[in-house]
């Protein structure tokens, strides 16, 4: 086991995967020579080749179109979409194609594709290099939707999406990549889709979120300890499936929820989470849930005002659980 | 009725007196289920239909093209011939009409034609048009990854040639000297909009040279003009020399579908000039005058497709309906999650 951020974690399991299975291969824009923009598969192409290393033209419905393709020709393609804010031109493909194929062709046909991408502020990405899809994609069944948080749950993850029949959108949170460490085990370490995760266990009330929020509620939990206010994180990891259990477990212990999301509020995953607990625990509630999300305006923009003024940070999500807390 | 002028006397490579009565048998038995389809909903038995009326001749000419077992197609809906002439049966052409369970293309529920057969290599579609086109191009860079002798065929109206995708597709497969053919079943419709619509251009396979393709154009009436111009793409696919655009000239004989009325877009006349040029009796003409079919034996081959499709009419209709539990399977592998 050893010590890694989430970017060099998402590298080593690509890197074992393409070493482990040549049915699997990455397609996307600057995968190649360039070694992503990030450099997450830097040196690939030197030793897998030009054909597993795909360098695609600059048209992204192609990448995801191709990709389906050579998924129910028997291959395991992992395409890559350079920023989720590119992924609009292959929504049709995605959510029209991939999603449905299994059902469509009544399991005649299938596509085990992964689609990774980037996602999410807080790297002055201004308004085109900063948004956040689950909301868009969550929604659609014969789709997963993974947003890991730590360097092991993106390799266990990014395993288990790998080895899985279905489509699944592997979304890495771009601030995360570097800022966020942690022990990642070694070999094939996976993680089952569909199971959350007690990022830290708490008495008196309970935060869902995912992605790089995850570490701002922890963060803002081990502020509010001190004046001995307990506080819950529970990490989704998987967006779609989503872990009822885990929800309404942590709902029923605490009695209060705050849900915390960087995505737009409206519709938003947290909508789904309210009313699952809505649904099935509202007599158990001490409080009315709550969501601190990002504000219903399309982009975060470039100037860093923009920026800081869209995303929750670890203080106002403090703020939102003292205000909770003391409901 | 004359035969055609240009058709060859000998016949090209891959084509036997036999397999040239086979062609026409599938043609017969294609407008058969196809007249069979628009009965049954007018009767009210199943609620939609399309029409590959005009286009039975190239759509036959390209299955032979290919290597069954070996080569794939990813055809669109208005593909009834090729299917069947590549391997699907009668009885799962109407079980998909008719919206059985068992229709073995989706349970009943994509529309008709929407073909998904692994076992005989022919991959799922939709209805979105052009999408499957950029999956015909994963499916040959695979087969190119992999080293396997196969070739895809994918087949669209002229209308999808309007799409992003269809223009991403065909520039991929040039960029990667895949083996795919491309194949443009030109109608001159997208439903009501006539090709002069849809691009400014004379011929889709102008469109080739744009992505280092070769385009040529076939008439897609002529099953025999259409094979070869099939072939020499199939072949130079196999051969390692990449993708080609076909552009097979045709016409809709029909409406797009059972919803859809030409009259409010076509004029009588036209309608009428198009039903002149259908290629299944001119087909049997040009057999006859080459004496690969007499009289006799034709009215055989009418006789036994007509019951082939008797008999899968009546079947089909027969066989269950989905139940509402079926609306959830096949949703994910591990069945349906919330």
């Amino acid at each position: 086991m050893a010590v890694k951020n989430l970017l060099e974690a998402v590298r080593e399991t690509l890197h074992d995967a393409l070493a482990r299975d040549d049915r699997v291969f990455i397609l996307g824009e600057d995968v190649g020579a360039r070694g992503n923009v990030f450099l997450i598969t830097k040196d690939f192409l030197e030793e897998f080749g030009r054909d597993r290393i795909l360098d695609t033209p600059l048209a992204e419905a192609s990448i995801i179109g191709v990709a389906i393709g050579a998924a129910m020709a028997g291959l395991r393609p992992i395409a890559e979409i350079q920023f989720a804010d590119f992924i609009y031109p292959a929504y049709s493909q995605i959510v029209g194609e991939a999603a449905k194929i299994r059902y469509r062709s009544a399991g005649g046909n299938t596509c085990p594709l992964v689609i990774r991408t980037p996602y999410g502020g807080g790297v002055g990405g201004a308004l085109s290099h900063s948004v956040s899809i689950e909301a868009l994609f969550y929604h659609v069944p014969g789709l997963k939707v993974l947003a890991p948080s730590t360097p092991s749950d993106a390799k266990g993850l990014l395993n288990a999406a790998i080895d899985d029949e279905d489509p699944v959108l592997f979304l890495e949170h771009k601030k995360t990549y570097r800022s966020i460490k942690g022990e990642v085990p070694d070999g094939k370490h996976t993680v089952p889709i569909g199971k959350a995760d007690i990022a830290r266990p708490g008495r008196d009330l309970s935060v869902i979120t995912y992605g790089l929020m995850r570490h701002f509620a922890v963060q803002a939990a081990e502020e509010l300890i001190k004046d001995g206010i307990d506080v819950e994180v529970l990490d989704l990891r998987s967006i779609r499936p989503m872990d009822r259990d885990a929800i309404l477990t942590t709902a029923t212990k605490t009695r209060k929820v705050l849900i915390v999301h960087e995505d737009n509020k409206f519709g938003g995953v947290g909508a789904e989470i309210s009313a699952i607990i809505a649904e099935e625990a509202l007599f158990e509630l001490d409080a009315p849930v709550r969501r601190l999300c990002g504000p219903d305006v399309p982009a975060m923009g470039y100037s860093k005002v923009y920026e800081e003024a869209f995303m929750p940070s670890p203080e106002r999500i403090a703020a939102a659980m003292r205000d909770l807390a003391a409901f | 009725m004359k035969s055609e002028p240009s058709v060859r006397e000998t016949l090209p490579e891959g084509l036997t007196p036999d397999r040239l009565r086979d062609m026409y048998y599938f043609m017969i038995l294609t407008r058969l289920c196809d007249d069979r389809g628009f009965a049954l909903n007018r009767q009210g038995k199943i609620p939609f239909a399309a029409t590959c009326q005009g286009h039975e001749a190239i759509q036959v000419a390209a299955a032979f093209a290919l290597r069954r077992g070996t080569d794939w197609i990813v055809p669109y809906y208005r593909d009834t011939c090729m299917a069947l002439s590549f391997g699907v049966t009668p009885r799962e052409q109407l079980m998909c009409l008719f919206a059985r369970k068992a229709d073995v293309f989706s349970s009943g529920r994509q529309f008709p034609n929407h073909y998904s057969v692994p076992d005989r290599n022919i991959a799922s579609i939709s209805s979105i048009i052009a999408a499957h086109v950029t999956h015909a191009v994963g499916m040959a860079l695979a087969h190119k990854m992999r080293k396997q002798d196969a070739v895809v065929l994918t087949s669209f109206g002229e209308g999808s040639t309007s799409e992003g995708e269809w223009h991403e597709a065909l520039n991929f497969a040039g960029i990667h000297k895949l083996p795919i053919v491309f194949l443009c079943e030109n109608n001159e419709y997208a439903i009501s909009v006539p090709q002069s619509m849809q691009m400014a251009v004379k011929n889709v396979a102008d469109r080739a040279v744009a992505y280092g393709l070769p385009g040529v154009i076939c008439d897609g009436t002529d099953p025999i003009a259409s094979y070869v111009t099939v072939r020499e793409a199939v072949d130079r696919a196999r051969a390692g020399g990449g993708a080609t655009l076909v552009e097979a000239k045709c016409y809709r004989a029909m409406s797009h579908t059972t919803d859809d009325n030409q009259l409010t877009y076509r004029t009588p006349d036209e309608i009428e000039a198009v039903k002149k040029r259908d290629p299944v009796p001119r087909f049997e003409a040009w057999l006859a005058d080459r004496g690969y079919i007499n009289e006799s034996a034709a009215a055989d081959l009418k006789t036994r497709a007509l019951a082939e499709v008797n008999e899968a009419t009546d079947w089909a209709e027969m066989q269950p309906s989905p139940t509402p539990e079926d609306l959830y399977t096949h949703v994910y592998a591990e069945g349906p999650l919330s």
